[in-house]
């Protein structure tokens, strides 16, 4: 029962099942999950879907071993994703840590919900954006993105195999159970409309392949196993053959590496959004479920005269610090509006560099922010009320 | 007909938020009438998670300690460690986990707890798949199952792990199956349990589901006592992994245990020959161990 990778039409469909067909459209083809609420939807999907365009789905005994199936099914040269939440987000980070220093492209689906612990399994929140940046150990960057509706968890996610391939780097789809589990509408593409990128390959004598020496914007091409060429992948530091060295020289050099290719190519990587910031005296910085929540704030606000404005944070990592100094020469404030206590608020913080205040509208989770706590607090900052 | 001998007390109340006919809510029923009041029980994720219940819906008169998912015998040796430094050697601490919580992500953690001989009791109910979070499989999910991560032509063609022979494998100083549908058979394991003290022991109960099976709510306790009589779930005793003692012998063709679940509709009459032949098989495996018939312990068919 064949069918095609890309539902061409309009779907009526979740936040997860758009996911699970925007990784399809970027030519995923290994999902290894593990059940967890509110993520399952989207193994389920792909358990469906994966036989229908001959890729593989393995539901596994733990979420340490989906992440570790991703990396390797991306490590012998197939596109892979996992999706998950909170408590199996943790058991993850050991693998993302793994995939972060051998350059290996996947990507992971958070359907984020109210924690700490086992918290509101069924309820949204945006509490794992800190973890997202730092959850496995040691120093290293990555990407995630940030979708805000079921058409960008499909867009979004083939945005995220696409940096992912480019930049040989994990890279974390941030929605959240609200997004995951609302049906809108999702308009799928004719398949030749969309760009999928694929990593670059190893070229040239196979003896002489030095698997981690960057090639076009800091990045080494990728070989995967079984293609002839020698490769020796471990989480050790390692050099450009991928040899264990352990030496503080070679350990500068691969950070250097590994945090350069995102460092030294931000323009490219980073993607934000505007809404009536040209002239705000305000502005709301926020990414998700709560840049709707947000959008709606910046309307009402204006009608009482309030100039906000909205800084839409699709990726928000690497966080556009460059975009947020800019504004801090020039605007009153700052309101970080996210369900979670204060994360994203702290990069607005030291970014704004005490040239602007910078507020909170937070959530401890469960549900998502009303834009009558936005305007609110707009009112009481502008002098309004 | 000979009236059932269980104990009268109750520490299971009213409030349980089990879905209609939940046969995990039936086992800890009958496990907390046989151990007692003196219990501290360990969930880690898993549907009782959930059925303990909300407040002021807490169902249960003992100590429950919540556990992340992979770590039930790791979590309860710590409880262990800790009653008996505060002179509580007594009291007896149950890990209570499903099979996703014990054949999968929590293998390594009950692994673990047994080599060391941890004084607990690790018990199993088992539903054959994560129901909590809508019916995917695990590995103890049986050949021939539909779930959600099963679906359609893609049923699961691989075999319900035996978790009993993992346990066996591991010296376990006693290690038992039961069933809701045969209680006494059932209590008397749980104290034999109970009272082994000093070692880690393990209890397999079988915990019919009709949410996800696909069946009736009335037919949970026929379904379990199917599964005896069928031979796809015997009830049997080992002791230091070696020692097997039978306590069943089925009689009836596994069509009768299939038949009414909808998990199994789809499946042609070859597939539940195939199934029939390996539960032969299975079955044919644990007699030899046994070294003879079963011995038959008071058991109401």
């Amino acid at each position: 029962m064949t069918k095609p990778a890309v539902l061409t039409g309009e779907h009526f469909m979740t936040g997860d099942e758009a996911a699970a067909e925007g990784a399809l459209a970027a030519g995923c083809r290994f999902f290894a999950g593990y059940p967890i609420t509110p993520a399952t939807e989207v193994a389920e999907r792909i358990a469906e879907r994966m036989p229908q365009v001959g890729g593989t789905f393995i539901q596994m005994e733990d979420e340490i071993a989906a992440m570790a199936a991703v990396v390797g099914a991306s490590c012998a040269g197939v596109k892979s994703m996992t999706a998950t939440s909170g408590p199996g987000f943790s058991l993850m980070m050991e693998n993302l840590g793994l995939a972060v220093c051998t350059e290996t492209p996947c990507v992971l689906v958070n359907v984020q919900r109210a924690g700490p612990s086992t918290g509101l399994p069924t309820q949204g929140a945006q509490g794992d954006m800190m973890q997202a940046r730092w959850g496995s150990h040691g120093h290293y960057d990555l990407i995630a993105l940030a979708p805000a509706s079921p058409q960008e968890c499909f867009h979004l996610t083939i945005e995220a195999f696409n940096l992912s391939e480019t930049y040989r780097v994990p890279v974390l789809v941030m929605t959240d159970e609200i997004i995951g589990h609302l049906s809108e509408r999702v308009v799928i593409p004719p398949a030749k409309a969309i760009k999928t990128v694929s990593r670059p390959r190893a070229k040239g004598r196979k003896d002489r392949f030095l698997p981690y020496k960057p090639g076009p914007r800091g990045v080494a091409p990728m070989a995967a196993a079984g293609e002839g060429y020698r490769i020796h992948v471990t989480g050790l530091t390692h050099d450009e053959r991928g040899y264990p060295v352990m030496t503080v020289e070679a350990q500068a050099e691969m950070m250097d590496r590994i945090m350069g290719k995102i460092r030294n190519n931000r323009e490219d990587i980073i993607r934000t959004e505007a809404y009536r910031l040209d002239d705000a005296d305000f502005v709301l910085v926020s990414y998700g479920v709560s840049a709707r929540t947000s959008l709606a704030a910046v309307d009402e606000a204006r009608e009482l005269g309030i100039r906000a404005g909205l800084l839409r944070l699709v990726t928000p990592w690497p966080f556009p610090e460059e975009k947020i100094r800019a504004l801090a020469g020039r605007v009153k404030g700052f309101v970080t509006v996210e369900i979670n206590l204060g994360q994203m608020h702290l990069e607005v913080e030291r970014c704004a560099g005490g040239r602007a205040p910078a507020y909170l509208v937070g959530h401890p989770g469960g549900t998502i922010i009303p834009p009558e706590s936005v305007v609110d607090m707009l009112k009481r900052i502008s002098g309004r009320t | 007909m000979r009236p059932l001998q269980v104990p009268e007390e109750e520490y299971l109340r009213r409030g349980h938020v089990g879905c209609a006919g939940c046969g995990a809510v039936i086992a800890m029923r009958f496990a907390l009438k046989a151990l007692g009041p003196d219990t501290v029980v360990v969930i880690p994720a898993c549907c009782w998670g959930v059925i303990a219940g909300a407040y002021p819906q807490s169902s249960l008169d003992v100590p429950i300690l919540h556990a992340a998912f992979a770590t039930a015998g790791a979590t309860a040796s710590g409880v262990r460690a800790a009653l008996d430094m505060r002179g509580e050697p007594d009291t007896t601490v149950m890990a209570w986990a499903g099979d996703g919580g014990t054949f999968d992500i929590g293998l390594q953690s009950l692994s673990g707890a047994v080599e060391r001989d941890e004084d607990i009791l690790y018990v199993c109910y088992d539903n054959e798949a994560y129901m909590n979070t809508g019916v995917q499989r695990s590995s103890s999910t049986p050949y021939g199952t539909r779930t959600t991560t099963t679906p359609r032509e893609g049923w699961k063609r691989t075999r319900k792990k035996n978790i009993m022979e993992t346990l066996a494998a591991h010296r376990i100083a006693y290690a038992a199956t039961a069933s809701i549908a045969y209680p006494e058979d059932m209590i008397r394991k749980f104290r034999k349990a109970r009272d082994l003290k000093g070692h880690a022991r393990f209890l397999h109960v079988f915990a019919s589901c009709p949410t996800g099976w696909g069946v009736p709510s009335e037919l949970t306790v026929k379904l379990a006592r199917l599964a005896v009589r069928t031979n796809v779930f015997p009830l049997y005793e080992v002791e230091n992994g070696v020692s097997y003692t039978l306590n069943t012998e089925g009689d009836l063709p596994v069509r009768a245990y299939l038949s009414p679940q909808g998990r199994f509709r789809h499946l042609s009459p070859e597939d539940i020959q195939d199934i029939q032949r390996m539960v032969d098989e299975d079955w044919r495996l644990l007699r030899a161990k046994a070294q003879g018939p079963p011995q038959r312990a008071r058991l109401m068919a």
